[in-house]
């Protein structure tokens, strides 16, 4: 494959299509588009549930419960985004920008709670926290009987939960674009007569939108997603519903249906905000150096230090003791050699299922820089759209894809005289990737086109006039150059397969056990203080690359930084 | 690329890409019951014929949407479900063939088989009241029905609607009572909750020990695992409805998928597992009842006392379960 | 320019565009070894284009280029710029973050062994003055010194011919000047070919040995810096090289002009018929201001230039001109003085 650049750099060039480009882009069209398909077919056989309408299901549906969804979703879907708001960008600006007692532990500690299933912090916070837990419990003890507690399974307490697990998509990402924001732009601001807290505001938020969109979309997208957290919560949602009209009333047709509501949600949001950021530019310029961090004195400091220290307890450190304590209970009869490989498999299926997505991602970003037309652009679109479906519909979509695969290929084969007994591609570990990836896809998408975009075209260019030959710049400019974005999308992608419980669960090779699936048998059947013991293994495999990331963390800033620096 | 390179790539890829080839003497178990409570049969089926069996196991609906989609490919030679809704759905879908066993049909009762003999129970799970001894008197309580009576205003505590065990249970009570009863009794209770309903049984039981409310309806498993962690909880169960219809039962069961490979061995396994060998081992690991009724009760599930269940084939869970969440959504039981 | 020296590079009649846009369209120049040549236009005119074009990253839809006798582009055919053994300074450095300076030297060695490679490095960072700063990253250098770096690592392979793509442009005034010097003679030194590509006339006066100025994709001239001055091809070059004003004329002889300021002859012979309308080219340096002048003026506007002030004068029948004289000969705005003037190349274009 040509890596062959292309600028839009020069005056003269930047209006039309030239044809050589065309070309390259057109080439590399037919690469975004297979990755594209891969995502699509399983919506589509999605969205092929409305070929039987389920009337009566939506009838009920419509008197019953679905209004009350909705209105809940919704605000979930609020509650939620300004809350990751809040603690992502105010933690991402304290840890990046200023100087408090302990802000260097916390700059990367405040990304563990990633490694946390929400699941595993729901039935935690609930045994805790609820009536009949040891926290009211004493409380009542000491206060007696009438002692006012907030109401734990309440909306409240979903949203709580929601936004400490998943505040650290909007943290990281809103940490590395302050940590990549020049002197100059602020510098400009104050001469300009706004004040520090104006200059955050107006500007230093501002240029740090796209990522903080992104982080948020990432985790709306989750919360849309999401049954295990509310179910623990018996909250209601919009996939409450589609769990309601497949388990319940037995009907996968009503919905894929909801199901597919739900994704055109989401690609409606999606399109809307990329058509509101509008012709806006983001990038810029870091000569100058690194703005000097705000020193917080006295008072100031030691709330800052308060605020890092309570989220970071309440997300990471009081969930992993709790778990460890409930661990410590069963750990003589649970923890045998077979968590060995679990783990291995755990472990195994994360970092390769890493490798493959972050490979189609960086596909789809090249795809996206280099030809800049619509289809290419949809195509990546639908890349990152798996992303919002609830898991356990969006496995089957993928499993029915598969198995139409498996189909097919075997009425061929059978053509040829061959008789293959079984399935060829289902049961696979290759089907399991491929699931992932396309379930993942967005959340490597992110990180990487945005390091991507960073890198301006005579980079490359230079290189080649410098005699490297394609594969050579991929190796000595591209890489390199984009491995902040790869070693954030690896974690990202390592953590969240190794959480990922509905396809692992359908789509893996006999004897493939996970963690997550360990998680699963032992929360289904409600034993929640016997999952501790794979949900802290879970979490302390997931510490793995959080604590890659961090060595690298520092030298990667420098990167990123310098990356921009010389423009 | 180098022609090396390309070659390992290959070899590389095609292990990720080619499934383990099957053996002849194996059998393939789609299971939505829970690794740790059919391991160790599977190991004894092993260790004493010699004969392999291999499981995935996951929640039964993608299991069923799987089977279906796989079609004639299947490797699945059985599938085991926990609750009969699923078993009777999986019927539905022609993806369970029946079977002729005389063995199966003298194990278990004709009341937990499928009537066209496509799946059988294997493991009885009763689903009854549990109140706390320290504000319930026995006396007090009686039937199911009998929850919804306004006496029990602000103590009754229930889990989810969404969970299939209540689907169950209101289903039965559709077969029995007739829709509009029903409709009346499951009003009452949600007018009696004390609190919004709870994600699972465990929970719903620990609101009584802290004393969110007095009673509630669970399996007994649940209630057993409790007792077990600790012995001095001030909790008993009451069979409820011992004058008519009896304790609401579901089963945990399995049938033979329709294009299973390995068909006689997999009747052979099932028909092992209704044995009196087998039962007490199925039953006793997850404190459920054995569905074999020749087998005795664990000594743990013994102490409870006995009971009097219901005998309405299990299917009519399955039949009605559509109806009940209806009924249950109408109702506003969450 | 040198008799003995060998063509290098040819560029014969190339035509550059997209679909349906032409932005190069008939160029052609040809270069010797060794030669500095300036691409001179106004930004859009077609010129970073040609330069991407004899880089490799822009095709030829016709016409070819041939470097060294090899054909390197043709329609159809591009040669991948890897292989094109060229040197190339980007407008914005292109110096790679991730790798200091040394290994951003270093990067275009292949061939050589590690130590050959630093060696060499070395002494190109000697060769721009930069050895001691060989451990910086490029974050790290000021704009100069990142030029400089720039400059040496195009250099270290030691190309036959160097692309400049706007070398100077983010550099100060000052700085340029001393820089375009700088690597003139690093150039000139090593015999190295070059092909620049600005929109700065100072620049390419003081870098470049023969000058294409460009408009809308073609050369509008060729020639060395003199020629584009005093002999302008064009009322576009004319316009765009140097300062200057017109002034209506009509011929009344060859080389002789009749105009407001009276009769003008230069040296340069025009064969129109006379009485055809022409445009009469005024540089400021032909016209002296003097108290005692020929024709009377009032000084419009000033700026002071160090040595030498630009007055712009208006003449009694209302044209303005352009003057330039000593800084010290120092006059108010709105003062009435007279000039005289000193017309060598007497530059006329037909009125059309």
């Amino acid at each position: 494959m040509s890596l062959e650049t292309i600028t839009s750099g020069h005056g003269e060039t930047q209006q039309s299509v030239p044809s050589h480009r065309y070309r390259i882009a057109r080439r590399w069209q037919l690469v975004s588009l297979p990755i594209a398909g891969l995502v699509l077919l399983p919506l589509l056989v999605i969205f092929s549930g409305w070929l039987h309408p389920e009337s009566e299901i939506w009838r009920h549906l419509a008197e019953t419960i679905l209004a009350d969804l909705v209105v809940n979703t919704i605000i979930l879907l609020l509650g939620v985004m300004f809350g990751v708001l809040f603690l992502g960008v105010s933690l991402a600006w304290l840890t990046s920008m200023c100087r408090f007692p302990g802000q260097r532990f916390f700059d990367w500690a405040l990304m563990l709670p990633l490694a946390l299933p929400a699941y595993v912090l729901a039935f935690v916070f609930l045994g805790l926290l609820d009536f009949s837990g040891p926290v009211q419990g004493q409380l009542r003890t000491w206060f007696g009987p009438s002692f006012w507690f907030p109401a734990v399974r309440s909306t409240g307490g979903v949203i709580v939960v929601m936004v400490l697990v998943l505040y650290p998509y909007v943290y990281m990402l809103a940490r590395s674009a302050f940590l990549t924001q020049g002197r100059g732009t602020l510098d400009a601001a104050r001469i300009l007569g706004l004040g520090p807290w104006a200059t955050f505001f107006r500007v230093t938020l501002p240029m740090a939108r796209p990522a903080i969109v992104a982080g948020t979309s990432l985790a709306l997208m989750e919360t849309l997603a999401d049954f295990g957290t509310v179910a623990i919560f018996n909250y209601d949602t919009f996939t409450t519903a589609i769990y309601k009209a497949w388990f319940g009333l037995f009907n996968l047709q009503a919905a894929s249906q909801l199901a597919s509501l739900l994704l055109l949600f989401v690609a409606l949001t999606l399109f809307s905000e990329r058509r509101l950021r509008g012709r806006a530019r983001y990038d810029e310029n870091t000569r100058g150096g690194r703005p000097a961090r705000i020193v917080l004195n006295g008072r100031n400091a030691w709330l800052a230090t308060l605020f890092a220290g309570l989220i970071f307890s309440f997300a990471f450190l009081f969930p992993l003791i709790q778990l460890a304590f409930w661990s410590w209970e069963i750990i003589t009869e649970d923890l045998d050699k077979r968590y060995l490989t679990l783990v291995a498999n755990t472990v195994t299926l994360g970092i390769s299922a890493a490798f493959v997505t972050i490979i189609g991602a960086m596909l789809l970003a090249f795809a996206r820089r280099y030809s800049r037309n619509t289809i290419t652009r949809s195509a990546t679109t639908i890349g990152t759209l798996g992303y919002a479906l609830p898991g356990s519909v969006l496995a089957v979509g993928i499993m029915l894809t598969f198995t139409g695969i498996d189909n097919f290929l075997q009425s061929v084969l059978r053509g040829f005289g061959v008789d293959v007994a079984g399935p060829i591609l289902t049961g696979t570990i290759a089907a399991l990737l491929l699931a992932y990836l396309v379930r993942f896809l967005a959340v490597a998408f992110g990180p990487i086109d945005s390091s991507l975009e960073r890198i301006r075209s005579s980079l490359p260019e230079a290189a080649r006039s410098l005699g490297a030959k394609p594969v050579m710049v991929l190796r000595r400019v591209y890489l390199p150059l984009l491995s902040p974005g790869i070693l954030s999308a690896m974690l990202l992608v390592t953590v969240d397969v190794m959480k990922e419980m509905p396809a692992t669960l359908l789509l893996r090779p006999f004897g493939w056990d996970t963690l997550a699936v360990r998680i699963y048998e032992m929360t289904s059947e409600g034993e929640w203080e016997r999952a501790a013991l794979p949900a802290i293994t879970l979490v302390l495999a997931g510490l793995l690359p959080v604590i890659l990331l961090v060595i690298r963390s520092s030298k990667s800033t420098t990167v990123a930084a310098s990356t921009k620096a010389t423009q | 690329m180098s022609k090396l390179k390309f070659v390992t790539l290959l070899v590389i890829s095609t292990t990720f890409v080619i499934p383990a080839v099957q053996a002849a003497d194996e059998i393939v178990v789609y299971s939505a019951r829970k690794e740790h409570l059919i391991k160790p049969l599977f190991d004894a089926y092993t260790d004493k014929t010699g004969v392999n069996i291999r499981y995935v196991t996951d929640k039964a609906g993608p299991l069923l949407a799987r089977l279906k989609a796989e079609g004639s490919n299947t490797p699945a030679d059985i599938l085991m479900t926990v609750d009969a809704g699923n078993l009777w759905q999986a019927a539905q879908l022609g993806v369970l063939d029946s079977i002729d066993s005389a063995i199966l049909q003298q194990n278990i009762p004709a009341s937990l088989r499928d009537p066209e003999n496509r799946w059988f129970g294997l493991s009885v799970r009763a689903r009854t009241i549990v109140y706390s001894t320290e504000r319930v008197k026995e006396g007090e309580l009686s039937t199911y029905e009998a929850l919804a009576d306004p006496a029990w205003k602000g103590r009754l505590c229930l889990r989810t609607s969404k969970k299939v065990y209540n689907q169950s249970l209101v289903a039965m009570m559709i077969s029995r009572l007739g829709e509009q009863k029903t409709s009346n009794v499951v009003s009452g209770w949600v007018a009696n909750l004390a609190v919004p309903p709870f994600s699972n049984d465990t929970r719903t039981m620990q609101a009584i020990i802290s004393g969110q409310c007095d009673v509630a309806i669970v399996n007994t498993y649940y209630f057993g695992r409790l007792l077990k962690k600790n012995p001095d909880i001030k909790l008993s169960l009451f069979w409820p409805n011992q004058k008519d219809s009896g304790v609401h039962v579901n089963i945990s069961g399995a049938g033979v998928t329709t294009y299973a490979k390995h068909r006689e061995q997999a009747i052979m396994l099932l028909e092992w597992l209704s044995s009196e060998e087998a039962q007490g081992l199925f039953a006793s690991l997850n404190m459920e009842y054995p569905a074999n009724p020749a087998v005795a009760n664990d000594a743990v599930v013994a102490a409870w006392g006995d009971f009097k269940a219901d005998d309405t084939n299990v299917a009519k869970a399955g039949e009605l379960q559509k109806q009940a969440v209806m009924l249950m959504d109408r109702s506003g039981y969450r | 320019m040198k008799n003995d020296s060998k063509t290098l590079l040819q560029i014969q009649d190339i035509h550059c565009g997209y679909n349906r846009m032409v932005v190069v369209e008939g160029f052609s120049v040809d270069i010797q070894e060794g030669e500095l040549t300036c691409l001179l236009g106004p930004s859009g005119c077609g010129k970073t284009t040609v330069l991407r074009a004899i880089a490799g990253f822009e095709p030829v839809t016709h016409g070819e280029i041939i470097l060294n006798d090899i054909k390197i582009s043709s329609p159809g055919f591009t040669l991948p710029p890897e292989q094109r053994c060229l040197g190339m300074v980007f407008q914005d450095y292109a110096l790679f973050p991730h790798l200091n300076v040394i290994d951003n030297v270093c990067f275009g060695l292949h061939q050589h062994s590690r130590q050959e490679r630093k060696y060499i490095a070395e002494q190109s960072l000697e060769l721009v003055g930069l050895s001691a700063l060989g451990n910086r990253y490029p974050h790290e250098l000021s704009g100069g010194q990142q030029q400089r770096v720039a400059v040496a690592r195009a250099l270290a392979p030691e190309p036959e011919l160097l692309l400049l793509d706007e070398p100077f442009s983010n550099l100060d005034v000052e700085l340029r000047e001393r820089l375009a010097l700088d690597v003139r003679d690093i150039l000139k030194e090593r015999n190295i070919a070059a092909v620049f590509v600005t929109h700065d006339q100072h620049e390419a006066f003081v870098m470049g040995e023969r000058i294409a100025v460009m408009q809308q994709g073609r050369i509008r001239q060729l020639d060395t810096p003199f020629g584009l001055y005093h002999e302008p091809a064009d009322r576009f070059v004319a316009d765009f090289i140097g300062q200057g004003r017109f002034l209506d004329g009509t011929m009344v002889g060859a080389g002789t002009v009749e105009t407001v300021l009276g009769e003008l002859t230069g040296n340069l012979t025009y064969n129109w018929p006379v009485g055809c309308p022409v445009d009469v080219l005024l540089r400021p340096d032909d016209v002296h201001l003097s108290e005692f002048g020929e024709y009377e003026v009032t000084i419009t506007d000033r700026a002071f230039r160090g040595a030498e002030t630009l007055y712009t004068v208006r003449l009694n029948t209302g044209e303005e001109i352009l003057s330039l004289v000593p800084s010290h000969y120092d006059l108010p705005v709105g003062h009435k003085t007279g000039i005289t003037l000193a017309v060598d190349h007497l530059i006329l274009f037909q009125k059309t």
